[in-house]
């Protein structure tokens, strides 16, 4: 599954371990999900969602 | 494999360090008991069972970890690690069976039970994860 954390965490001036305090995972879990190798939980996903203020769709689109 | 650490890595890491300490103890107990001053039925299977028992403990220390690590994707590669371990040892032992079923092999296990083999395809997944997060790294110094 494609995303768009990768422009979204650099529009913010985050590193990957910036965006992995803020959502209490490591930070090989954001690059993983950064690089397509994972796909996050639904939990997880709108962990993420939540903090960006953007729908899931908008961050994780079909492949 | 990256650095990573969590409470559950922690508590994972001080219950195989008592595990193995208690085996080892026991597993020299027994040695000993056994060869100087066997004991009677019942208590020799009590007794013999005892150096079991730490190894059983490993397993179970390696499901709590499955149970109590909290990012998802560590789980995910801990449970990837335990299944590769479970497949190399059922792949090893189901070999050495027909091995041994045909006479190709000496009968006996000479040491070498399941769970050695089990613990030795932990260490295959371990390097297994490990290549994943080097790939990963690698993605990300692309991007």
């Amino acid at each position: 599954m494609n995303n768009r954390l990768r422009v979204l965490r650099a529009e913010r001036g985050w590193s990957q371990q910036d965006l992995a305090q803020h959502l209490e995972v490591s930070r090989q879990s954001v690059n993983a999900i950064e690089t397509g190798r994972y796909d996050p939980s639904l939990p997880l996903a709108f962990r993420i969602a939540d903090l960006f203020g953007l729908p899931i769709e908008a961050i994780f689109l079909r492949d | 494999m990256a650095r990573y650490s969590s409470p559950a890595i922690r508590r994972y890491s001080r219950r195989l360090g008592g595990c193995l300490t208690l085996y080892l103890i026991l597993v020299f107990a027994m040695g000993w008991l056994f060869r100087h001053n066997p004991p009677p039925a019942p208590w020799n299977v009590l007794l013999a069972i005892l150096p079991a028992l730490p190894v059983l403990g490993v397993v179970w220390t390696v499901m709590r970890l499955l149970v109590e690590e909290s990012d998802e994707f560590w789980r995910m590669l801990f449970v990837r690690q335990a299944l590769i371990a479970t497949g190399f040892c059922l792949t090893v032992m189901t070999i050495w069976d027909f091995l041994q079923n045909y006479d190709v092999v000496a009968p006996g296990q000479h040491g070498f039970g399941a769970a050695f083999f089990w613990f030795m395809g932990l260490g295959v997944g371990a390097v297994w994860n490990a290549i994943t997060l080097w790939r990963a790294e690698k993605a990300a110094d692309r991007a």
